[in-house]
C-alpha cells in the first residue's frame, strides 16, 4: 500500500538523513520506525505527507506517487498525531477533533455525529466533552482526543510521531491497549515512530530499524527478536531479546508446539492461569515461586494442564532456532 | 494565603477610600468648578483629545500589527530584531522631545502631536504583537499543516486567537500610554485636555489642574477596561492563562 523507493533526504550537501530507503508497507499494518534519536526516522515519517521534501526516490501510495499529489490534499487524507497532541487551545474538544471534517466541507449534522462516534470509540462522554477545552483534561484524554482527531475524516492512513511518548507508563500502556483495539477496528495502515523497543514489540506488525538514516532491518518483531541482521540491532533491542520474544507468544501456541505437563494432583498449592496469557508474564510468575504449581486452564475455566519453567526454556529454545525465513516479511522488502 | 487576603482588602478599602475623600474634598473646594462653567470649553478638549488618541492609535495598529505579523513569518524572523530595535530606539526618546521634532517636520498644531504619538505607539502594539505570534506552540503550526491547513487558515484559526489576548494587551499599553502623553500636545498647540492642565500648573490654579488631569485618567481607566474586556471576549479562556501570569503585575 506504501512503498519507499531510494528514498534519500538531505539537508545541506553531503550529510544524509535518510539515505536511500526501500521497503514496502501492506494494506492495515502498524510498521513501527524505531530506533535512537537523530537516526532519520520522524524525518522519514514526515516525508509521507510532504512535511519535509524529499531529495531523492519516492513514495507512492496506493502506486500513485506523493509527490505529484497536491500536499493539501494528501495531507487531509493522511491522519496526523504528534507527541505534544498538537490540540488548538482556542477551539474546544468538538472543534478540535472535527477540524479534518471541517476543512473537508462536511456539513455540522454530519460533523457532530462523526464526533459522537470518535469520542465513544476512546470511551469519553460526547457531551461532557463537547465545550471543554483542551487545557482541561488530563495528558492521557488529551492524547486520546489527538488520536480521534487524526481518525476523524477516516483517512487510510495514519502517521504517528512519538504519540504516546510523553505519557507517564502507567497511562501509557493504557493507551497503548486502547489504541490497539481501536486499530482491530478501523485496521488503518499505521506508521508510527517510537523509540522505545518495547512499545515497538508490543505494537508493531513490522519494525524498521533505523540508524544513521539507514535501515538496519525490517521485519516483524519477532523475527527482528529471533534474528537480528547485524551487530548494531542486537545491540539495540537488548540482551534480554530472547525474554523480549517471550512476550509475543502466548500459552497457547506453546501448547500447540510442545504441549503442557500433566498436572500434579500431590500439590496443593497451586496458581491459576489463562491460556492466553503471555509467556513474559507467565514466566515472571513462575520465577517469582508464588505456587508450586502453576495450572493453565482456557476462558471455559477448563483446565488444560501444567506450566514449568522448564517448558518455557524447552519451547524458546525451539523457537530460537528456527530459520529466519519462516518468520516471512524480510524477503519482499529486501528485493 | 488569608493574611495577605486580609492586607490586600486593607490596601483596596484605603484606596477606596482616599479616592473618595479626594473627590469630596476637590468638589467642597470647587476644583471641578471649570467642567460645569465652561462646559463647552470641556467638551471641545475632550473631544480633541479623544481624537489625538483615537486617530494616533488607529494609525500605530495599521502599521504595527502587519509588520508583526510580517517579523514573525518563518521567512522573516530572523530580522525581528531590527524592527525591534528601531521602534526601542523611537521608545527611547522622550515624549517632549518626540514633539519638538514632530513640529520640525509638520509644524505646529494637530498633526504633529498625532503623529508623535503615533510613533509612541507603535511599540508596544509591534512588541506584544511579536511576542503573541512567537509565543504559539510550533507544534501547533506543525500540527495544523500535517492536518492539510493552508497558510492562511493556520494563521486565521490558529495563531491570530492563540494570540489574540497578548495582542490586545498591546494596545491596552499602547492606549493608556497615549491618553496620558496626549496631555503633553498643549505644547505644539495639538489641545486636549492638557490645555487646562498646563494652565493649572502655569497659573497654580487648582481648579483647571483637576478639571483637566482627572478627566485624563478616568479616560485612561474607562478605556483599559474597554480594552481588557475586548480581549476577554474575543480570546477564548483557555488561551489567556498563559497570557495573564505574564501580564498581571
Amino acid at each position: 500500500m506504501i512503498s519507499f523507493k531510494h528514498v534519500s533526504k538531505s539537508y545541506t550537501g553531503t550529510e544524509k538523513a535518510v539515505n536511500d530507503v526501500n521497503f514496502e508497507v501492506e494494506q492495515g499494518e502498524i510498521v513501527i520506525f524505531l530506533g535512537p534519536s537523530g537516526c532519520g526516522k520522524t524525518t522519514l515519517l514526515r516525508m509521507v505527507n510532504r512535511l519535509e521534501t524529499i531529495t531523492e526516490g519516492s513514495i507512492l501510495i496506493n502506486g500513485q506517487d506523493i509527490g505529484e499529489l497536491n500536499e493539501i490534499e494528501l495531507r487531509r487524507k493522511i491522519g496526523y498525531v504528534i507527541q505534544s497532541n498538537g490540540l488548538f487551545p482556542n477551539m474546544n474538544i468538538e472543534e478540535n477533533v472535527t477540524i479534518v471534517p471541517d476543512l473537508l466541507g462536511w456539513d455540522k449534522k454530519k460533523k457532530h455525529k462523526r464526533y459522537k462516534e470518535l469520542m465513544q470509540l476512546i470511551g469519553l462522554d460526547p457531551g461532557e466533552y463537547r465545550k471543554r477545552f483542551p487545557n482541561e483534561l488530563s495528558g492521557g484524554q488529551q492524547q486520546r482526543i489527538g488520536v480521534v482527531r487524526a481518525l476523524a475524516a477516516d483517512p487510510p492512513v495514519m502517521l504517528m510521531d512519538e504519540p504516546f511518548g510523553a505519557l507517564d507508563p502507567l497511562i501509557r500502556e493504557k493507551i497503548q491497549d486502547e489504541f490497539l483495539q481501536i486499530q482491530r477496528e478501523v485496521k488503518k495502515t499505521i506508521l508510527f515512530v517510537s523509540h522505545d523497543i518495547d512499545e515497538a514489540i508490543k505494537m508493531a506488525d513490522k519494525i524498521v530499524l533505523m540508524r544513521d538514516g539507514e535501515i538496519m532491518q525490517y521485519g516483524t518483531p519477532s523475527d527482528i527478536l529471533i534474528h537480528p541482521k547485524n551487530e548494531y540491532v542486537s545491540q539495540f533491542i537488548g540482551r534480554d531479546r530472547a525474554i523480549k520474544h517471550l512476550s509475543l507468544r502466548t500459552i497457547a501456541q506453546l501448547q500447540e508446539e510442545i504441549g503442557l505437563v500433566e498436572i500434579d494432583q500431590s500439590i496443593v498449592d497451586s496458581k491459576q492461569v489463562n491460556v492466553h496469557e503471555n509467556l513474559k508474564d507467565t514466566l515472571a510468575m513462575l520465577l517469582n515461586q508464588e505456587a508450586d504449581q502453576v495450572i493453565v486452564h482456557d476462558d471455559n475455566d477448563e483446565v488444560q494442564g501444567a506450566i514449568t519453567i522448564d517448558r518455557v526454556q524447552r519451547y524458546l529454545h525451539l523457537e530460537m532456532r528456527q530459520k529466519p525465513a519462516q518468520s516471512g516479511g524480510k524477503e519482499k522488502v529486501m528485493e | 494565603m488569608n493574611q495577605k487576603k486580609i492586607i490586600a482588602i486593607i490596601v483596596r478599602i484605603l484606596l477606596y477610600a482616599f479616592v473618595i475623600g479626594f473627590f469630596v474634598y476637590a468638589g467642597v473646594n470647587g476644583y471641578f468648578s471649570p467642567i460645569f462653567e465652561q462646559s463647552d470649553t470641556f467638551w471641545v478638549l475632550v473631544g480633541q483629545h479623544l481624537n489625538l488618541v483615537i486617530i494616533s492609535s488607529f494609525l500605530a495598529i495599521v502599521i504595527a500589527l502587519p509588520l508583526a505579523v510580517l517579523f514573525t513569518r518563518p521567512r522573516f524572523r530572523k530580522y525581528e530584531w531590527i524592527a525591534s530595535n528601531v521602534a526601542n530606539l523611537a521608545q527611547t526618546v522622550p515624549s517632549l522631545a518626540v514633539l519638538a521634532l514632530a513640529i520640525g517636520i509638520l509644524g505646529v498644531g494637530f498633526k504633529p502631536a498625532v503623529f508623535a504619538l503615533f510613533i509612541y505607539s507603535v511599540l508596544p502594539i509591534f512588541r506584544n504583537a511579536v511576542a503573541g505570534f512567537n509565543s504559539i506552540n510550533p507544534d501547533l503550526i506543525d500540527a495544523g499543516k500535517g492536518m492539510g491547513m493552508k497558510a492562511g487558515q493556520i494563521f486565521w484559526r490558529v495563531e491570530v486567537p492563540n494570540a489574540a489576548y497578548a495582542i490586545i494587551g498591546g494596545l491596552r499599553t499602547a492606549v493608556v500610554l497615549n491618553i496620558g502623553t496626549a496631555a503633553l500636545a498643549y505644547y505644539i498647540g495639538g489641545g486636549g485636555l492638557g490645555v487646562w492642565i498646563m494652565t493649572g500648573i502655569e497659573l497654580f490654579d487648582n481648579a483647571y489642574l483637576i478639571s483637566g488631569a482627572i478627566p485624563v485618567t478616568l479616560m485612561a481607566i474607562g478605556f483599559d477596561y474597554l480594552l481588557r474586556g475586548v480581549g476577554y471576549v474575543i480570546s477564548p479562556k483557555s488561551t489567556r492563562q498563559t497570557a495573564d501570569t505574564a501580564t498581571t503585575t
